[in-house]
């Protein structure tokens, strides 16, 4: 990373690592929202981790020795986040939810980021029909509204109906076919840019390879922003997630816990007034993207006073100031779950 | 190679290639190229929403599936010319809608165009209430934060954006209900309007479908109430979220132009903070704007699928829904092209705002 020429070579390997060399340098308010995202993020991580510790049920447990549990039960004792209207206890399906929502953002967002980057490296680098075909396809499904593509998607690979491991593949490529394009864009613009840059002409005029150029010269350049949209894409994913849910084309209630199918049924409940079923869900959803975005946030924040730097050496003022690519790009991309 | 030379600039700064290709021509020709660009837009939507709809299965399957026989099933899509090569039904569809014909809806039997008029005016109305709070609330915050930036304005501000990205349309909504609905009962929880209303606005000759346009043009106030009590906590909700976008928009855009050096030279020749923002830096600013805002309107256009859902507001995103799970790919398609053919029009639209606001783009 470009962390590494700001803190030099003589820093020791840790402070040198993405998150830690980005808090070394953060001061007052930015380094708050740092530490508050890392907090939350550590806090979902952790939560996914140690479900079964913390949970007291099961996600889908319907009773236990003492008996049947009531259904829309307010917090008690023996559910402190109280019952939904089918028996499940909020709590533990919260927890569990944790879990559905971290696997479906590391299978979604590595699938995008493997398939999108590779397919805008050789569209931005050979050019030609190649990249005209797959810039129009891009644009297509860029245009395409995300949601409806994913309940297509999730329709189409599992037919509404869904196992665990079966709504998370499906949650995941259906989000995936909606981040491929913002990659791939991304990737290509920087691409078509760096290529003309007079070391790739060298590397060139030595006679090195087209795969080397890109591997070695190029991706390593272009890739820049890739944090900021990891961080972005991972929140996109889970609200992804939970929209699908909420609409009935997520995962089943019976196979793993999600949250936005639970506030699917607590949007009934709220009109007589049961406030706890989706209050808590809801709240996980928020609190979880609210920490990986101001993590996302933050680094790029602090990564513009040398992106301005090394660009303005470069005789070329970045036309949107601090914004990067990569901001723009999560800007347009954000707009899209309603 | 020759893209070596002229690809560059307009793809480094933009992110939007198709967007800002330089035609080289006058303005007049630049929009001529955005104009038919519209067309393979459209083409590529529907022969996308064509493909997929039938990969998902079929109405009568979805319908009766489990009722009837396998025989009498096959039979039924057979009938119903289902079970031809996709590759003929494609081209039957494409010559079926370049003469307009839009078919009929499967499931309840409708002219998809009049189906779209119906749930789009109730898509329209949200839409219009929504983008009045978004632009109300999001624009003046945005030039705020851009011009206090990185003081306790600017910190506050961004964190309610961040917060109203943070937040899932439905949960927000949630929260609207429970607390405006259920604790306070100022309105009402869900719907577009009381049946009395509804009952009204049907028997009104010539509607425009737009319910307080209609009460407005009957003069029927307790109806315009109803309206009104019933539009508003959809409005807020989604309003106030994509207020959040257009907050962040407006302030990254604004403080990047804010940075330039012309704006440097006005502040040195004494020109005042405030005129700097309104006057200096925000048309610039306005171009990567509106270019986002029109794509966000359009996509609300298109029927916010999940605000509607939560408010059970019947317009296009609510119906598509149900038309997904009866499978009924004719109306599903019909909905998708309307999207298509609004998505297409405000891009055209904001290329044209875009020249008009910048010279450099059209040369």
């Amino acid at each position: 990373m470009d962390a590494n020429t700001v803190s030099g070579r003589k820093q020791p390997f840790i402070y040198r690592l993405p998150v830690i060399s980005h808090f070394r340098t953060s001061v007052g308010l930015q380094r708050a929202m740092l530490v508050t995202g890392l907090v939350l993020s550590i806090g979902f991580l952790l939560t996914t981790v140690l479900a079964p510790f913390i949970a007291p049920y099961g996600f889908a447990q319907l009773s236990d020795a003492s008996g049947t549990f009531p259904a829309q039960q307010p917090p008690s004792a023996a559910h402190i986040w109280g019952t939904t209207v089918g028996g499940y206890d909020v709590f533990s399906r919260v927890i569990w939810g944790a879990r559905a929502a971290a696997v479906v953002i590391v299978v979604a967002v590595v699938m995008s980021i493997f398939l999108g980057v590779a397919l805008g490296l050789l569209s931005g680098y050979f050019g030609g029909w190649l990249d005209r075909t797959l810039v129009v396809i891009a644009d297509a499904i860029y245009a395409f509204p995300s949601l409806l593509l994913a309940i297509v998607m999730s329709i189409v690979i599992n037919h509404g109906q869904s196992s665990f491991w079966g709504g998370i593949v499906a949650c995941s490529i259906s989000i995936s076919v909606v981040f491929i394009p913002q990659y791939f864009r991304v990737i290509r613009a920087e691409t078509i840019r760096l290529k003309a840059e007079p070391y790739v002409e060298s590397a060139k005029v030595v006679g090195a390879s087209s795969v080397r150029i890109m591997g070695r010269h190029i991706f390593k350049n272009a890739t820049r922003t890739l944090p900021l949209i990891f961080t972005l894409n991972a929140s996109e994913a889970i609200l992804t997630l939970a929209g699908l849910g909420f609409l009935g084309f997520g995962i089943e209630p019976s196979s793993a816990a999600e949250w936005g199918f639970d506030l699917s049924k607590a949007i009934a409940d709220a009109s007589s007034g049961i406030w706890w079923t989706g209050i808590f869900p809801g709240a996980a959803i928020v609190l979880t993207v609210l920490g990986l975005t101001l993590v996302g946030e933050s680094i790029n924040d602090l990564n513009d006073p040398r992106l301005r730097g090394r660009r303005k050496s470069g005789g070329k003022t970045p036309a949107g100031g601090p914004d990067s690519n990569g901001a723009q790009a999560a800007l347009e991309a954000e707009s899209r779950v309603l | 190679m020759t893209t070596l030379i002229e690809a560059p600039p307009s793809d480094a700064d933009g992110l939007l290639p198709s967007k800002k290709k330089s035609s080289g021509g006058g303005l007049g020709t630049y929009l001529l190229i955005r104009f038919f660009l519209i067309i393979p837009t459209i083409f590529i939507l529907v022969t996308m929403v064509f493909f997929l709809m039938r990969v998902i299965g079929d109405p009568i399957t979805a319908a009766q599936g489990g009722r009837l026989p396998p025989d009498v099933l096959a039979q039924r899509i057979h009938d119903a010319g289902y079970d031809r090569p996709i590759i003929v039904q494609y081209f039957e569809y494409l010559g079926q809608v370049a003469t307009g014909n839009f078919g009929t809806t499967i499931t309840d039997r409708r002219p998809v165009v009049e189906m779209l008029a119906t749930f789009g005016t109730a898509t329209l109305e949200l839409a219009i209430n929504a983008v009045i709070v978004a632009l109300l609330v999001g624009i003046p915050l945005g030039l705020i934060a851009a011009y206090r930036r990185d003081k306790a304005p600017d910190a506050v501000l961004r964190f309610f954006a961040i917060l109203c990205y943070a937040t899932p349309v439905f949960f927000a909504g949630l929260l609207m209900k429970l607390t405006f609905s259920v604790w306070l009962g100022w309105f009402p929880v869900a719907g577009r309007s009381s049946t009395r209303t509804e009952l009204a606005m049907g028997s009104l000759a010539s509607p425009t479908g737009i319910y307080w346009l209609d009460a407005l043009r009957s003069g029927n106030m307790a109806a315009l109430g109803d309206v009104a009590a019933h539009s508003i906590l959809p409005a807020v909700t989604l309003g106030l979220l994509t207020a959040g976008v257009f907050l962040r928009l407006v302030r990254t855009n604004v403080i990047g132009t804010l940075g330039k050096d012309y704006v440097e030279a006005g502040r040195s020749r004494g020109v005042s903070d405030f005129r700097l923002v309104t006057k200096h830096a925000y048309k610039p600013a306005l171009i990567p704007i509106i270019t986002v805002m029109g794509l966000q309107i359009a996509l609300l256009l298109g029927g916010a699928v999940l605000t509607e859902s939560t408010f059970e507001w019947k317009g296009l995103g609510y119906q598509m829904v149900q038309y997904l799970n009866a499978r009924d790919f004719v109306a599903v398609q019909g909905i998708v092209v309307l999207l298509a053919v609004i998505v297409a029009v405000t891009n055209f639209i904001v290329d044209v705002a875009a020249a008009l606001i910048d010279p450099r783009v059209r040369y």
